[in-house]
């Protein structure tokens, strides 16, 4: 934004911008640093107010993983997050790809109205629904179970995930598919073989999205899950080691740090589609 | 286009019978429009519109976990708008929806308006800012919980290693007006990263000439800032405002993991409160009536954005 000014001026409008950007930066780190830190810590040092709370004095110490793997579910409860995570993703997906195409693409009355009513339906909280959804599932006979979790997480994921790809499928060009049309392609033949290869950052995006969105869904998952073995990673951890009034503060960060690692790995690879798929969902509205 | 011919070839050996006028019948553009939505619309009717007319139900009934009830008319409206808790609940979701959306507003802004310059290392510093925003809200709240701990806290040992405060300093959860100061820190904590990602994509659509006539015009940053860039962002920006005013007012992690809406109710919201009183003390038809609280707010955001977007 410095364009007669100097050299000069623009470093020092940037070194400006470091340090007003440093104190933000800690304060985004700081929580995940002191997760790191407590979970390695030892209970003797952990609950002593004369050490200094910042780093490991008294040496590392892996008590607090050990407890977590040992007496909890925590296994579990990762492969039950990844099951759910997974499932719903495949599902709402594939509904997503289909109805974000005619959405986008086909020209049928009520096009319009269906758009907008996915939309709204993606604008609606959770938080609404759940007293409901947790009647329903009863209902359904898939209450305390990971399937239950698998049918209704596509609840908030197709919304979404339509949305999105509307947005990529408007991208591509009308004349390819009209092309395969003509050639005497079926329609389905035509939205598999030539529209979907050509969509595929944005299915790449919907299902990286969809999948965080599963992993980290915490309202559904508390309110329809009552044992153990049966509750995701998020859920678990936030439960299960806090005990009355006893909080097990070392596994706990244990368990949360273990917990996100793996929605950490997929955003440090996938950076990109993330920031793609956050501004598309929110900026194309 | 390898599939051209092979289908020609297949739809001629086909004899014209009931399969042929069923391809046809199923290949006119707008059949297979409503069949691709189909999924989405039974997926989306059965499990979100009906459970939102079982909410209305719930709300006007009084509906008991493991036993349905009869109507009973406004009767749970009428209990809870007549309840302390309910009104501290109202006052509460105004206060915290009010103060983090201001926050993340004013804060996101100055934020984009940092990232949006050709800084060393952007990538890395954007990928650092939205990670907040991608971590189990749930799991991140707990490091806050520890943060925020009545002995043992963070906050509290730096400031008063640092003689900001007297020890033993604040109880951050145990305080109304501290324990509302903390989940707002969190929610804000939270979700600024969306606000700054989303602007800074809006920040790149302003053209630079732009700017450069009015700097050549003797506009100061803060006037280019005011009369250039706010009026050319103004549509990013709301589309975020409205998006985080529901998920705002909506919030249930960061509340239930950091105070389940204590000390005596100071920060809970509609969602916290709904739970605890339709699923902790089974009662479905006030939690119902609850949460639907949620949903004039959620109307008017849904009204100015179909509002917005027709004006495209």
């Amino acid at each position: 934004m410095a364009l007669a000014g100097s050299r000069g001026v623009r470093i020092r409008s940037n070194i400006f911008a470091y340090a007003n950007l440093a104190p933000y930066i800690f304060f985004v780190l700081f929580p995940f640093y002191f997760m790191v830190v407590t979970s390695f810590k030892s209970n003797a040092e952990l609950y002593n107010l004369k050490s200094i709370p910042f780093w490991i004095q008294s040496g590392v110490v892996t008590d607090h993983y050990a407890l977590l793997f040992q007496k909890t579910d925590f296994v579990t409860w990762m492969r039950n997050s990844l099951l759910v995570a997974i499932v719903a993703t495949t599902v709402s997906v594939a509904i997503s790809i289909l109805a974000g195409y005619s959405l986008a693409r086909l020209r049928f009355r009520g096009a319009a109205s269906f758009g907008t009513a996915i939309f709204i339906t993606y604008l609606v909280p959770p938080t609404l629904l759940f007293l409901p959804l947790s009647q329903v599932v009863v209902w359904l006979g898939v209450s305390d179970s990971i399937s239950g979790l698998m049918l209704i997480y596509p609840t908030f994921l197709v919304p979404f995930c339509t949305w999105l790809l509307m947005g990529y499928f408007r991208t591509i060009p009308r004349e390819v598919e009209e092309c395969a049309l003509v050639d005497g392609a079926t329609r389905m033949q035509t939205l598999s073989k030539i529209v979907l290869p050509m969509a595929v950052p944005g299915i790449i995006c919907a299902a990286l999205f969809s999948f965080t969105l599963c992993w980290n869904e915490f309202t559904y998952a508390l309110t329809f899950i009552s044992q153990s073995a049966h509750k995701t990673a998020v859920v678990g951890v936030t439960s299960d080691l806090i005990r009355g009034d006893i909080y097990f503060w070392g596994s706990l960060m244990a368990g949360a740090l273990l917990a996100s690692i793996p929605i950490v790995i997929i955003y440090v690879l996938f950076l990109d589609y993330y920031v793609s798929g956050l501004t598309a969902g929110a900026v194309k509205g | 286009m390898a599939v051209g011919p092979r289908v020609l070839e297949a739809a001629g050996l086909a004899r014209p019978g009931r399969r042929s006028r069923l391809r046809e019948w199923w290949e006119q553009e707008h059949i297979f429009g409503y069949g691709l939505i189909v999924p989405a619309v039974v997926l989306l009717v059965t499990l979100v519109g009906f459970p939102f007319g079982m909410a209305i139900w719930f709300s006007l009934s009084d509906y008991w976990v493991g036993s349905p009830g009869g109507f009973v008319g406004v009767a749970n409206y009428r209990a809870i708008l007549g309840n302390e808790t309910f009104r501290q609940t109202v006052q509460n979701s105004f206060v915290f929806t009010g103060i983090a959306l201001t926050l993340k507003i004013v804060l996101g802004v100055w934020l984009a308006m940092l990232l949006a310059r050709n800084l060393s290392f952007k990538r890395v510093i954007r990928g650092i800012v939205l990670l907040p925003f991608v971590i189990p809200t749930a799991l991140s709240t707990l490091a806050w919980l520890w943060m925020f701990d009545s002995l043992y806290s963070v906050v509290n040992w730096t400031a008063i290693r640092l003689h900001l405060i007297n020890a033993p300093g604040p109880n951050w959860l145990g305080q109304s007006t501290y324990a509302m100061a903390a989940v707002i820190t969190v929610n804000v904590w939270r979700g600024l990263p969306f606000f700054a990602i989303v602007v800074l994509a809006g920040l790149m659509t302003v053209p630079r000439e732009y700017l450069e006539a009015a700097e050549v015009d003797g506009a100061n940053s803060w006037r280019r800032f005011w009369h250039v860039t706010l009026p050319l962002i103004r549509p990013v920006l709301a589309v975020v405002i409205l998006f985080s005013t529901v998920f705002t007012f909506a919030d249930f992690n960061i509340v239930q993991v950091l105070t389940r809406g204590g000390p005596i109710n100071t920060t809970h919201l509609f969602a916290t409160l709904a739970y605890q009183v339709g699923l902790q003390g089974g009662n479905l038809g006030q939690g119902a009536a609850i949460s639907l609280f949620i949903f004039p707010l959620l109307a008017m955001v849904v009204f100015f954005q179909l509002r917005y977007v027709r004006q495209e």
